[in-house]
Order: C-alpha cells, then sequence, then structure tokens
C-alpha cells in the first residue's frame, strides 16, 4: 500500500509513457496492415490513407476501443488475486507493457511479423504466473481469446469471399458489368455502413454514454448506412466508362467504381484497427491509473476514463505520421495483385470481423484476419496468387511471441519489484 | 521488414502475367514464318537470314521468360489455377516457338528455294497457322478476364467458344497441309528426292504451329475447369 501511496505519480508517468510507445508501436508498424490493401489496390493514395487512418484510428479507439480495454486490463488476470497487494499488479501491468514494447521493437526490427495483441496477452499472463500464481489467470477468458486468434481469420475469410461471390453474380457476370456496377455500388456502401455501425452501436456505446435498444440499434445501423450510400453514390456517379483501359482489360471501367467503395472500406478499417489494438496499449495504463487513483484498491466496477482511449488514438496517430507512412507505402507497392473489388471484399471482410471482435471484448490480431480475408477472396478465385509461406510465418509468430512475451515480462517484474519493494 | 511483413508478403507473383508475355514473344516468333518463306520464294536470301535470325532471338527470349515462369512457381503458392495446368499451358506455348525456330533452321541451312508449283499453297498454309497463334494469343490475352470472373460464367463460356473457333481453324490449316502435300506429290519427280523429303517435314511443322496452338488452347481449356 505505501509503495503506491509513495510511488503513485511515478507509476502513472511510467505507464502512460510505456502505454504511449505501444501505440505508437502500433501506429508506425501495424496500421500499416490495416491499410495496405486499400493502398495496394490504388484505390486511395498513401496520403489520403494517412488522413482516413488518422481521423478512424482516433474515433475507433475512443468510440468502441473501450471493451478490449476492459479484457485487457481486468479479463486476464482475476483482480481478486492482487486485493492484498495492489502494488503487484501495477507492477505486473508495468513490466507487461515494457515487455511487450521491447519485444515489438525487437521483432519488428528483425523483420519477424509479430502481433502487438499476442504480445501483450503473453505479457500480462506471463507475469501473472510468477508473480500471482496460476489461479490468478482467468483461463476461460484467455482460452476464449485464443479461440478467437483462430476463428477470426476464418471469419474475416468466410465474409470476403461470400462478398466476392456476390459481386462476380450480381456485376461481373452480367450483359453489362459496368451498369451494374453502378446500380449496386450504393448498395455495396450500405453494406459497409450498416454492418460496422450496427456492430458498434449495437445496444448503445457505454463510453460515451449511449444508450440504445436493439431495435434502436437497428434504426440507427439503417440511418448511418442509407447516409453513407448516398454520399456513395453521389460519388459513383461520377464514374466514367475508360475507353481506352477497357481495350486492355474489359472490366477496367468496372473496377473504376470500386474505388470510392475501397475509401469507405478503408474508413473502416482504420476504425475497426483503433478499436481493438488501442487496447493493447491503453489497457494496462488504465489498469494501473485505476489502482492509484483508489489508493491501493481494487474496484471491478471502475468505468474506463475516455481520455485515456483518447491518448492511445493519440499514440497511433502519432506513430503513423513519425513512421508508420513509410510501410504503408512499402505495403501498398507489394500489393499490386489486388484490384478495388478484391480490395473492397478483403478489407470490408476484416473490418466487419475486428469491430465484432472489439465490441465482443475480444483482443485479436487485425493483421492476421487481413491475411484470412485475402485467403477468402483467393478461395473465391480472386487472387493471381497467394504465397502460403505468410501462414508459416503466422503460426510461428504465434509460438514464438506468446512464451517470449510472457518471458520478458516475467523478467522485468521481478526487476521492478526488486526496485519497489 | 517489409518483406516479412505478412500484409507485404502475402502476395505472390501471379503467373498469368508472365504466360500472356511469354505468348507475345512466342507470336512475334511464329510470325516470321510466313515472311521468311515468302523471303525464300523471291530469292530473296538476306531477308530470309534476317528473318532466320529473328526467330532464333524470340525463341530464345521466350525461352528466357519460361525458365523464369517455371523458377517463380513455388509449391507454397496458392493459385486459382492448378499450378500444373499453367506449365502445361506454358510448355504448349513454348512449342510454338520451338516448331518456327525448327522450321527457320531447316529452310535456311538447306537453302530451300520454293518451287513454283508451291509458292501461292506454302504461303497460303503458313499465313493460316499464324493466324491460329493469334488466335491463341488473343484467348491467352483474355486470362486478366478469367481472374476478374473467377474463370466462370460468361467470360469463360466466350473463352470456350474463342477455344472452339480455334479447334476449326486448326482443322482447316488440317485440311490446307493435305492439299499441299497433294500437290507436292503429284511434282515429286521434278526435286531431287531428299528436298521432297525434307519440304514433307516442312510442310508438317508448318502445320505443328496451328497444332499446338490448338493445344494451347485445349490446356487453357482444363485450366479453367479446374
Amino acid at each position: 500500500m505505501e509503495i503506491i501511496a509513495e510511488h503513485g505519480l511515478l507509476f502513472i508517468i511510467l505507464a502512460g509513457a510505456f502505454g504511449l510507445f505501444m501505440c505508437w508501436g502500433i501506429g508506425a508498424n501495424d496500421v500499416a496492415n490495416a491499410m495496405g490493401t486499400s493502398v495496394g489496390s490504388r484505390a486511395i493514395t498513401i496520403k489520403q490513407a494517412l488522413v482516413i487512418a488518422a481521423i478512424f484510428e482516433f474515433a475507433g479507439a475512443v468510440l468502441a476501443g473501450g471493451d478490449v480495454t476492459d479484457t485487457i486490463r481486468k479479463g486476464i488476470v482475476d483482480q481478486q488475486f492482487t486485493a492484498a497487494n495492489p502494488e503487484i499488479l501495477v507492477l505486473g501491468m508495468l513490466a507487461a507493457l515494457l515487455a511487450s514494447a521491447i519485444w515489438v521493437l525487437a521483432a519488428t526490427s528483425r523483420g519477424w511479423p509479430v502481433s502487438t495483441t499476442h504480445c501483450i496477452v503473453g505479457a500480462v499472463i506471463g507475469f501473472a504466473l510468477v508473480g500471482v500464481g496460476a489461479d490468478a489467470v482467468q483461463w476461460g477468458n484467455v482460452s476464449e481469446i485464443a479461440a478467437s486468434w483462430v476463428i477470426s481469420p476464418g471469419l474475416g475469410g468466410a465474409i470476403s469471399f461470400l462478398l466476392m461471390v456476390s459481386i462476380r453474380k450480381l456485376i461481373l457476370d452480367t450483359e453489362k458489368p459496368f451498369e451494374s456496377a453502378k446500380r449496386w455500388g450504393p448498395a455495396y456502401v450500405f453494406l459497409v455502413g450498416f454492418f460496422i455501425s450496427l456492430v458498434t452501436l449495437f445496444k448503445g456505446l457505454e463510453e460515451i454514454h449511449l444508450d440504445l435498444s436493439v431495435r434502436m440499434s437497428f434504426v440507427w445501423a439503417l440511418v448511418i448506412g442509407v447516409a453513407l450510400s448516398i454520399l456513395g453514390w453521389s460519388m459513383i456517379r461520377r464514374v466514367t466508362v475508360d475507353e481506352a483501359a477497357d481495350k486492355t482489360f474489359h472490366f477496367a471501367s468496372v473496377e473504376r467504381v470500386f474505388v470510392p467503395l475501397m475509401i469507405f472500406t478503408a474508413c473502416a478499417m482504420a476504425f475497426a484497427h483503433g478499436s481493438n489494438d488501442v487496447a493493447n496499449g491503453i489497457g494496462p495504463l488504465a489498469a494501473v491509473l485505476e489502482i492509484v487513483h483508489a489508493g491501493g484498491k481494487v474496484s471491478e466496477s471502475a468505468p474506463l476514463p475516455l481520455w485515456i482511449l483518447g491518448l492511445g488514438g493519440v499514440g497511433i496517430v502519432a506513430g503513423l505520421a513519425t513512421y508508420g507512412h513509410h510501410v504503408i507505402k512499402t505495403i501498398g507497392t507489394n500489393i499490386t495483385e489486388l484490384t478495388p473489388s478484391r480490395g473492397y471484399c478483403a478489407t470490408l471482410g476484416a473490418a466487419v470481423t475486428v469491430v465484432l471482435a472489439s465490441r465482443t471484448g475480444l483482443p485479436v490480431s487485425t493483421t492476421h484476419i487481413a491475411v484470412g480475408a485475402v485467403i477468402g477472396v483467393g478461395l473465391a478465385r480472386g487472387v493471381g496468387a497467394i504465397d502460403l509461406r505468410v501462414i508459416g510465418g503466422i503460426v510461428m509468430s504465434w509460438i514464438v511471441t506468446l512464451p517470449a512475451g510472457g518471458l520478458l515480462a516475467a523478467l522485468i517484474f521481478f526487476g521492478l519489484k526488486s526496485i519497489f519493494t | 521488414m517489409p518483406s516479412r511483413n505478412p500484409m507485404g508478403s502475402i502476395f505472390g507473383k501471379s503467373p498469368l502475367p508472365a504466360l500472356q508475355q511469354h505468348m507475345r514473344v512466342v507470336l512475334d516468333c511464329a510470325r516470321d514464318v510466313p515472311v521468311l518463306l515468302r523471303a525464300m520464294a523471291n530469292g530473296e536470301a538476306d531477308a530470309a537470314l534476317e528473318a532466320r535470325n529473328r526467330i532464333f532471338r524470340t525463341e530464345a527470349e521466350a525461352d528466357l521468360i519460361k525458365n523464369e515462369i517455371r523458377s517463380a512457381l513455388p509449391k507454397s503458392l496458392f493459385m486459382p489455377v492448378d499450378r500444373r495446368d499453367v506449365l502445361d499451358v506454358l510448355e504448349m506455348q513454348d512449342c510454338i516457338a520451338n516448331t518456327a525456330q525448327d522450321i527457320a533452321g531447316l529452310v535456311v541451312v538447306r537453302r530451300m528455294e520454293v518451287p513454283g508449283f508451291m509458292r501461292d499453297s506454302l504461303l497460303a498454309l503458313a499465313q493460316r497457322c499464324v493466324e491460329s497463334c493469334e488466335l491463341c494469343a488473343r484467348i491467352i490475352e483474355e486470362l486478366d478476364e478469367l481472374l476478374e470472373t473467377g474463370f466462370r460464367g460468361r467470360e469463360a463460356q466466350q473463352v470456350e467458344d474463342m477455344v472452339g473457333e480455334l479447334n476449326l481453324l486448326e482443322d482447316d490449316t488440317d485440311e490446307l497441309g493435305a492439299a499441299l502435300s497433294r500437290i507436292l506429290f503429284q511434282h515429286e519427280d521434278q526435286l531431287n528426292p531428299v528436298t521432297v523429303i525434307k519440304w514433307y517435314q516442312v510442310i508438317e511443322w508448318i502445320g505443328d504451329l496451328a497444332d499446338f496452338a490448338e493445344k494451347t488452347g485445349d490446356r487453357l481449356r482444363l485450366l479453367i475447369a479446374r
């Protein structure tokens, strides 16, 4: 108890710094994966991607980032076990943050495809195991999270697959594909607005004190979907046939119709990413802050202060502005196989899945879901070539990152403990 | 770092554009066969040699592309088409260029002057066979559209129709070839026996151009039907 009273401010500053650093890292590396499909399919420029990412990452973090943050801060470690000495939780969360930040930094500088989500979850479990004991880990929640890591890329892939099949049926395999594209385009914009806002608003948003019944959630989602599709319609209306391009590739003009659609899915993806990944940096910070504020008491019910989510959003945008744009550029230029229609399917499938996970409070890897979505499009025979070695890399990153994050967190935890006690 | 990034490295290099590039080179190669034969018929030795050299050059270029495609097709690549089928189409395309090279080599080495009685039929046959190759190349150019539509529906049907058309064209070249052989048979005693045998061979090889074009189309059919 005295430790918290004595060093309370220091803990908050440290947690704030580590948390911001994590968010910076997420913005610098991770956002590129979310925006890659949009930039790669040449639907939006890198500058547009940066502006979209900055706005919607922030919005996603603030509006829908609370549930995952709660999971990280109190869903993995059972706080009853640390009620007697809350400083353990404070030190542990600090250790988890620092360990994740170090591991992610080390891994990305070596080019290993690690997920910040896996890292922070592994780190929190790691410190809990050595600092508190195996009983303190809420294994039920942890196994749910682990299951979501397997299921979510599959779900993203399934949604993308279905979208691809529907575009084939309704647009590409018709007498006049260009006219069909213009006719159905607004409907596909509607899908973006409807699904993302439905999942986000379902039963209201606690953080901004918005209460909605199930029916009202649907009404709002419908309204937003229709509003966006009108906006989309006005953009699609201006798309014209490019006869010269159609000569070499008959569907060139059809693909032009999908360019405005990709702007909407890019926004959705940035929103989704913000809503899920901000928690990786902010969850532990929120836990530390809460304990210090309560003067060492652990209160399960303390609501999440909105400014913390805002801080996470700022960190992500900062990472994006200082370093992330380089990564977006490299990834964007690597992806040349993706046409706007495929990009639309892959991005929307991934975005819906991530937002769904965010609202369920499940920390998932946006990158892995995006990979799953691309494979879904590929299964619909929509991508020229997919290098399946990527899956091996992802599995490897799983196997390595979880114990590495945990081990590192445990070590740092002991280090911090010996300093402060 | 970027190369190992999942989103940066998930997209492999599709072999389809390279397949189209290969076919374009092969077509260039085949197109020089009538040019060569016409030069031989007109007794323009320099022009014939030039055409022969162009054929050898484009054939070598096609080989290079073929090897590049083969080496860039690891088994870890997940494609909308079967890896084996891609290689089969490639092989057939390459046979067109190889055949053109065989014709050019033989005709120039043996200085085979075209006898007047077979001149028109020979040039007509060569022209018709190149038309088969051109149609085949147009079919290969549809691969982009096939990929866009997932190798199904109207686009796939359209390609099927084009392959059907190619089959008819090949039948046509068979008849032209047979007619030319009959003409040659009637004039056999006017020529040196070895020359006669070699002309039969050249006629067969010219027909092979259309034959391999047809086979390319048939393999493409398999590739679509996976």
